[in-house]
């Protein structure tokens, strides 16, 4: 955290010095290391193994918080009869469909909820948000689950109570475990989890932090679900102090993740249409409105925002245009989209921030993605690889491409940086803080908002040209009603970017800006941009510019800037008191409820209906929030519980559970299952993969695990400082880390050259020599790691080989996101060869790997795995 | 040898603001370098070269012309105080615990300044804040100052031939602004503000470390008795001075100068008798 | 070395101190401290100067006093050869040493802005009012030695004024010859500044045996009686003075005997005591001897300000010569009073 977010880690600092206990989990000793308490170097890729001990470590200590467990989790619901778990299974669950890669999850359901009791019941929503493989669609709100009548035993003493089928799935998840598959001693696991059960209770609080050391795994979604269950059974949800907080990447990823550039969501976690299952706004709404929770008003969420859409255009009488919105035909996602590129599939490209040449996994595929299209725009500051790739790029040195050859046509478009326009930035934490401008961009640079707009109202004006008489009938008619009206200002009639985010708060029937999502309407009456960020124009004022210093307001500082939802600063706050409505503790104080007043009331704005009386019972057939208890904190989830055991929503099983990375030198010492079977790979000739023990091929050829990260002093794929000369020089060179017991191991000298080896590709790199990485025991034996940072490219004031050569495509099932931070490899002394030569001496290592298409692509690799059930039903 | 006295009045500002100063607490400097570059960015300094140094993270390697905040990296296989980290387990026998420790270095403006007291042009001079600070329309680069530091802080620049150090911002501190530096530290390693309170902030922060378990923990230029009459930037290490790059016992050059002219003066007088001496005396 | 430029970045890099040649009497003079550092980097910087610059510099500013001092001598006792040869000598060692010095600031334009103060810690500043009062009367005093290009008009007063100014050229001598020592002592550079009681004798010593050296290579042997005198005496004199700074400093005499500069040095004594114990034995008789001496001598001047000057130079190359001594002295300090 203090590498890439040393602003935010100033606040761990301040932790410290206030007495916290700081522990850092991480294969190297980093600069966070460095200040931490603890310091806990692991086997990249083992992390579920490390925190599927301490889960079992609190389970069978009875170390858990009861009274919160019991109110305000799913432990108490039972489990489906047919339920198979990895324990009965050798690592899968029940239901795996070994022909599609995936699960059929209706085994995984609460008992008591009958399935086929409606036409659109369990079955058909799960299968067919499978078909999409978009867990991430869930976002903020869990799955459309109907908890209906679930069976619950309030004793907790039912075998197929949650909390027991936990027990049972984390039993062999032991100390003597974490040695084996983390190569963590056992005796610092024990002094881990004590440091984290001591600092959890009625009076103290432990958080967790990650960002993408958990995520970029082929069981990236599952990290983080190992994690909740944790905080959850420690009661650390919802309360100040606790939680688990995603460190976000760019400067407003989260942002861009709330009104997003995900092509499987509408603004708000809305899911977005399926060409098959979505023909109309009906059909939408029933499959995806759960009968509780928030979302349960996703009619007025959806309608309001067709109406921001399509303005006086979207009428009840035409599903308020719910038709112009498109369609999604399956996963289109990043990578499948690169594929289509090299498939020729897919034609053109906007890259409006981004330097997949370097940045994005298998580097080499999207470079040869972006060789086979038809035009390519790309806006940026500089000329990054992905804008020159074609003349120079690493193809074109070894001979594999010629520029004559390419025939994508290349627009260059400046881009104006932050400094040089104002809007908005959401922060980790949810925060929206408003940014003005600085100085007026330079030359031809512009904005984003202002290409985007100007683009838009060029191609209306076009499409208006064309074909007048159509009218309604006109294909185009979707982008010809969009209201396109943002007011302009400045020299180059750039929009308003203010008047964006009233838009994006949205207005009731007088115009007037709304206050909270709570006042959304379905009738139409209501325009709404994002549901989750009604409330950021609250009283017609800009709330995200809003700067109190922390010194002249309350604790919780909720003058500074603005939170979404409704300027909340901790979500599921409602968890901060207990099930009667009082603080768990003094010293953790956060909402309670106050009988006299008979409301909520609190340091934060209550996550919560304010006057919700905590013993509110929902009557049967309650809708939406009504149908959330006085006592359900999890207002976002259909049942108001934390889920300690995931009924539906994910794709690769209810449960976290330790498989090896897809390319792992180890033996999964959990399960005879090797990998997630659920996890995407993509066998194909320019995407191979090292092969893992246990299958074809000879993987002692890759016998190191390589892990790439960040540097403090650059940023991602380089665009934003290897052409700053300031934050070049401090770190002046693609290097890569290693042991000094590797270094000896393979005859690397500090400072000298190396080349690491995958089946995709070879790179050199400068040496650096450090104490700071160890090599582990683990599987009875030593295992070393390299680390590389992944910021270098041939392009800039300092450049070298983009650690993405050597990645290859492996995928979380949920998100989608590649597996960047583990894999094998091999070190060598000395430069990679140049031209051709580096062809021969990755074929070379292909060869004597025995690496094929299919090396990597098994699916299922345990013999007890019981599939049938999956094809019988 | 002198104590602060007051550096301001002596150098002949009798109407003045307190002496404001650095205190760098290394202990949590984090090595984020944003006091490096928000200092280039704020002085217009220019870049110090791409070379890869290697010595750990660290590839500026020294404060310069061009450098005048440099942040250190020391790789030590010792504790970090109470710190646990399984490194020390690793399977390999031979390996002890790690520390990382990272600094923060810049000018100490000196009570007793080397640099100041040896400039011929007064280029250097002495701020109504009690800092130092070349002027650059004065500087004839004679690079006397040079070797005159007893840190090697101060350089002469290549391109214009002229001496640079940190200005201690003297055009931010004079707008009551925070200097560049300290402004960017995120973990307030960088504390900027009047030297006593500084002081007394330090003294506290010591004992919490020691108390911790940093046994190696020191305050560095904080004794007006030292060999530099104490700094206006003064630090909290964790190890000794010499492992960051600092003399262990800083003495300011011109402490002795009067003896040394003494001395040349007996040269002198040598020199003279030794030449009549010559002279006197029977011809051929 | 400190050992500092091992593989790995590991910063606490431990060096040991000395090592050297290991005679006998050295090794106790050759601390052997464990000392670290921040990976083996100088701590101090070394000085921007050019060798060539200064250590002419140094050199020729020794030439320039003694020059003066012998002119004026030859002056008062009549030995018009002797007088013509040394004044000469003094302007033109003067106009070097000058130019050299403006020629190695960053900025020579700004020459003049070293007259801005008279600040006494800025030795500099110091020895740029003491040229300034030398190069006035120096100038007459050369001038005078050469009515061809003085302007006709002005012959009368230079000629009547060159005596009062070889003198006052000669009382501001011993200041300029011994000035410069303290320039270098003055600095934070271990083997200058620990060796500031010494060096203005060397200073001294140098500058008198180095300019007779001159003068007796040029003036005839009938008038040079007192320079074979001075350059015996001034030889003496640098020799005992450069002599006690190797023994008296330890660690830090290291550098003058290391390295160039070590051997720079011991060339420099062979030449001195040559030159002198020639210039003694046969200076008087044999024009050959008086050159070959006085050439001798001038080298000898010359080797002992770049040896002194590399010393330094090197002093401030290793980290050692800073944290040992520095140790010692918080040790001695520390043992004394506990604190
Ligand atoms: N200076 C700087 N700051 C940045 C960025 C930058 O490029 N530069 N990028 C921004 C962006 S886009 C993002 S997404 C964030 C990312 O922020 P981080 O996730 O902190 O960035 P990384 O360095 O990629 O990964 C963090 C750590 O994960 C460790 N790691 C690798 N594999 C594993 C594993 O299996 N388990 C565990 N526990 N740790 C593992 C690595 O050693 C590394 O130290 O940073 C943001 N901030
Ligand atoms: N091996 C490996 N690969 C990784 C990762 C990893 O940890 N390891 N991390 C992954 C992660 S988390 C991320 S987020 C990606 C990042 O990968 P990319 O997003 O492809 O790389 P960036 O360098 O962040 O690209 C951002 C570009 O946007 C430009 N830019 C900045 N501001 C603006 C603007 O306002 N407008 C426009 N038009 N352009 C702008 C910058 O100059 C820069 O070139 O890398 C991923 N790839
Ligand atoms: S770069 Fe910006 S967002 Fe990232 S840590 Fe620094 S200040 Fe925060
Ligand atoms: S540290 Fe050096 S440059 Fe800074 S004031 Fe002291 S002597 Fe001068
Ligand atoms: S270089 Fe400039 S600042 Fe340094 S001493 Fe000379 S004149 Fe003064
Ligand atoms: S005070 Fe100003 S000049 Fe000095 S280091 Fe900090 S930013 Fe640079
Ligand atoms: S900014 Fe602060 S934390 Fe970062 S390197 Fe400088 S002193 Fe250390
Ligand atoms: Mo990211």
């Amino acid at each position: 955290m203090a590498e890439a977010h040393p602003v935010g880690f100033q606040w761990v600092v301040e932790a410290k010095k206030r007495g916290a206990t700081v522990i850092h989990v991480d294969p190297r000793y980093t600069r966070t290391s460095a200040l931490a308490d603890i310091h806990v170097p692991m086997r990249a890729g083992s992390d579920i193994a490390f925190l599927g001990a301490l889960v079992n470590h609190v389970l069978s200590n009875e170390l858990w918080f009861r009274d919160y467990v019991l109110a305000y989790t799913n432990a108490s619901f039972l489990v489906r009869e047919d339920f198979g778990d990895t324990e009965d299974l050798d690592g899968l669950f029940s239901g795996f469909d070994p022909e599609k890669r995936t699960y059929q999850t209706e085994t995984w359901q609460y008992a008591g909820i009958d399935v086929g009791a409606d036409e659109h019941g369990e079955e058909e929503k799960t299968t067919k948000y499978e078909q999409k493989g978009t867990g991430h669609q869930f976002g903020s709100g869990g799955a459309a689950l109907d908890p209906g009548d679930a069976i619950r035993d309030l004793t907790l003493q039912h075998p197929r109570c949650i909390i027991n089928v936990l027990k049972r799935h984390f039993a062999r998840y032991t100390p003597e475990m974490v040695e084996e598959v983390c190569g963590v001693p056992a005796d610092l696991f024990t002094k881990v989890a004590d440091a984290l059960t001591s600092n959890s209770g009625p009076d103290r609080t432990g958080a967790f932090v990650y960002s993408v050391g958990w995520t970029q795994h082929s069981v990236g979604v599952q990290y983080i679900r190992t994690a909740a269950i944790l905080q959850l059974l420690l009661g650390n949800m919802g309360r100040p102090g606790g939680g688990i907080m995603a460190m976000r990447g760019h400067a407003s990823i989260q942002g861009s993740t709330d009104i997003p550039t995900l092509y499987n969501l509408l603004p708000g976690y809305l899911p977005m249409p399926h060409a098959l299952e979505h023909s109309t706004l009906q059909e939408y709404l029933h499959l995806n409105t759960p009968r509780g929770g928030f979302y349960g008003s996703m009619p007025a969420y959806l309608v309001s925002l067709l109406k921001a859409y399509w303005g006086e255009h979207a009428k009840p009488s035409n599903d308020f245009c719910f038709d112009y919105l498109p369609r999604l035909t399956g996963d289109h996602s990043s990578y499948p989209t690169v594929m289509a590129q090299i498939d020729g599939k897919c034609k053109g490209y906007f890259l409006l921030g981004e330097n997949p040449a370097v940045g994005h996994a298998n580097s080499k595929m999207q470079r040869l993605g972006l060789s086979n299209l038809d035009w390519l725009v790309i806006r940026d500051f500089s000329l990054i690889e992905s804008a020159t790739w074609w003349k120079d790029g690493p193809e074109i040195e070894t001979g594999e491409c010629r520029t004559e050859d390419i025939g994508t046509e290349v627009f260059f478009l400046p881009a104006a940086a932050h400094t040089e326009k104002a809007g908005s930035f959401t922060n980790t934490q949810r925060l929206l803080q408003w940014r003005h401008q600085a100085v007026e961009p330079q030359g031809d640079q512009r904005s984003d908002l202002w290409f985007i707009w100007h683009l838009g109202r060029l191609i209306r004006d076009k499409l208006a040209a064309r074909q007048p008489d159509l009218g309604d009938a006109s294909l185009d008619r979707p982008v010809l009603d969009l209201t396109w009206d943002s007011p302009t200002q400045g020299r180059y009639d750039d929009p308003d970017p203010e008047a964006v985010l009233r838009e994006v708060n949205g207005w009731d029937a007088e115009g007037k800006a709304i206050s909270g999502y709570t006042d959304l309407k379905d009738d139409g009456s209501t325009t709404c941009g994002c549901w989750i960020y009604c409330g950021v124009y609250a009283d017609e004022v800009n709330q995200a510019a809003r700067r109190k210093p922390g010194g002249e307001q309350d604790w919780v500082a909720s003058q500074w800037g603005w939170a979404w939802p409704m300027n909340r600063r901790i979500l599921y706050n409602r968890a901060s008191a207990d099930p009667e409505g009082r603080p768990w503790s003094q010293r953790k104080a956060l909402v309670w409820w106050d009988e006299t007043e008979s409301k909520w009331t609190g340091g934060d704005v209550p996550d919560f209906a304010a006057d919700k009386n905590p013993h509110y019972e929902p009557p049967p057939g309650a809708k939406a929030a009504d149908a959330i208890g006085g006592a359900d904190p999890f207002v976002m989830q259909t049942d108001g519980k934390g889920w300690l055991y995931v009924p539906s929503g994910l794709t690769d099983g209810p449960m976290p559970t330790h498989y090896e990375p897809h390319e792992s030198p180890f033996r999964n010492s959990l399960y005879p299952q090797q990998s997630n079977p659920a996890r995407q790979v993509f066998s194909r000739a320019d995407n191979l993969s090292n092969p893992s023990p246990g299958e074809s091929g000879n993987s002692d050829v890759f016998p190191f695990v390589v892990t790439t990260y960040r540097l403090t002093e650059h940023h991602t794929a380089g665009g934003m400082s290897r052409w700053l000369p300031y934050l070049a020089e401090l770190q002046p060179a693609m290097f890569c880390e290693v042991s000094p017991e590797l270094a000896q191991h393979r005859g690397l000298t500090h400072l000298g050259w190396a080349t690491v080896v995958t089946a995709r590709a070879a790179i050199e790199a400068r040496v650096l020599v450090t104490e700071r990485l160890a090599p582990l025991r683990v599987g009875g034996r030593v295992v070393h790691q390299v680390g590389l940072p992944y910021h270098f490219g041939p392009n800039g004031y300092v450049t070298g080989d983009a650690a993405n050569e050597l990645l290859g495509l492996a995928l979380d099932p949920n998100v989608h996101i590649q597996e960047s931070k583990v894999s094998s490899c091999d070190i060598r002394p000395g430069r990679r060869p140049r031209g051709p030569g580096l062809l021969r001496l990755v074929d070379d290592y292909r060869r004597r790997a025995g690496v094929t298409i299919t090396t990597g692509d098994t699916a299922v690799t345990a013999p007890k795995a019981d599939t049938t059930e999956a094809t019988s039903t | 040898m002198t104590t602060t006295s007051d550096v301001a009045a002596r150098a002949g500002w009798d109407e003045h603001p307190p002496r404001m100063g650095f205190f760098t607490d290394t202990s949590v400097c984090i090595g984020c370098k944003a006091c490096e570059v928000a200092c280039k960015e704020w002085n217009g300094v220019p870049d110090d070269g791409y070379d890869l140094l290697g010595l750990s993270y660290d590839n500026t390697g020294s404060l310069s012309a061009n450098t005048w905040r440099h942040v250190a990296f020391i790789e030590q296989s010792k504790p970090f105080g109470p710190q646990t980290t399984g490194i020390d387990e690793a399977p390999t026998g031979d390996r002890d615990e790690v520390r990382w420790l990272m600094s923060s270095d810049v000018c100490k403006h000196c009570t007793e300044a080397g640099c100041l007291d040896v400039c011929p042009t007064g280029a250097l001079f002495r701020t109504e804040f009690g800092t130092v600070v070349v002027q650059q329309d004065i500087c004839n680069g004679c690079g006397y100052c040079i070797p005159a530091c007893p840190f090697g802080v101060i350089d002469r620049r290549e391109s214009d031939g002229k001496a640079w150090k940190c200005t201690l911002c003297y055009d931010r501190i004079g707008e009551d602004q925070t200097p560049a530096c300290a402004k960017a530290c995120p973990t307030e390693s960088i504390q900027y503000g009047p030297l006593d309170e500084l002081r007394e902030r330090a003294q506290g922060r010591l004992d919490q470390l020691v108390e911790a378990g940093h046994a190696d923990a020191q305050l560095y230029l904080e004794d007006s008795a030292d060999g530099v009459g104490g700094a206006g930037a003064f630090f909290l290490l964790l190890d000794k001075p010499e492992a960051y790059g600092l003399p262990p016992d800083p003495v300011v050059p011109t402490r002795d100068v009067r003896a040394m002219w003494r001395h040349a003066a007996a040269a002198a007088g040598v020199f003279a008798g030794l030449g009549v001496a010559a002279f006197v005396g029977r011809r051929r | 070395m400190s050992g500092a430029h091992a593989a790995g970045p590991g910063g606490d890099r431990r060096g040991r101190s000395g090592g050297g040649r290991r005679r006998r009497g050295e090794q106790m003079m050759v601390p052997k401290a464990e000392f670290s550092s921040y990976y083996g980097r100088p701590i101090i910087k070394k000085p921007v100067w050019s060798e060539l610059d200064i250590g002419g510099y140094l050199f020729t500013g020794g030439i320039a006093a003694g020059s003066a001092v012998i002119g004026a001598g030859a002056d008062l006792t009549g030995r018009p050869e002797l007088r013509h040869v040394a004044r000469l000598s003094s302007l033109a060692a003067l106009g070097v040493s000058g130019a050299a010095l403006v020629h190695d600031l960053g900025v020579p334009a700004r020459f003049h802005h070293m007259l801005r103060v008279a600040k006494p810690t800025s030795p500099m500043s110091v020895g740029t009012w003491i040229l300034t009062a030398f190069g006035l009367p120096t100038g007459i005093a050369g001038a005078a030695e050469l009515p061809g290009l003085v302007p006709p008009f002005l012959r009368g007063l230079v000629g009547a004024l060159g005596r009062p100014a070889g003198i006052a050229s000669a009382l501001v001598a011993p200041g300029v010859a011994t000035y410069t020592a303290v320039l270098l002592a003055d600095t934070s550079v271990p083997s200058w500044h620990e060796a500031w009681p010494e060096l203005p004798f060397v200073f001294a010593g140098s500058a008198l045996s180095g300019s007779a050296g001159l003068a007796l290579a040029l003036a005839p042997c009938e008038e040079s009686k007192p320079v074979r005198r001075l350059a015996v005496l001034g030889a003496a004199l640098e020799l005992a003075a450069s002599q006690r700074i190797e023994h008296r400093l330890g660690l830090l005499g290291e550098p003058y005997k290391e390295g160039s500069a070590g051997s720079k040095m011991r060339l420099a004594k062979k030449l001195t005591l040559a030159g002198a114990v020639t210039a003694a034995a046969l200076g008087r008789r044999s024009r050959v001897a008086a050159v070959a001496s006085g050439a001798a001598l001038f080298a000898a001047s010359a080797l002992t300000r770049f040896a002194i000057f590399e010393a330094g130079v090197a002093s401030t190359e290793d980290p050692k010569y800073v944290v040992v001594p520095q140790r010692e002295r918080l040790q001695r300090r520390t043992s004394v009073t506990p604190s």
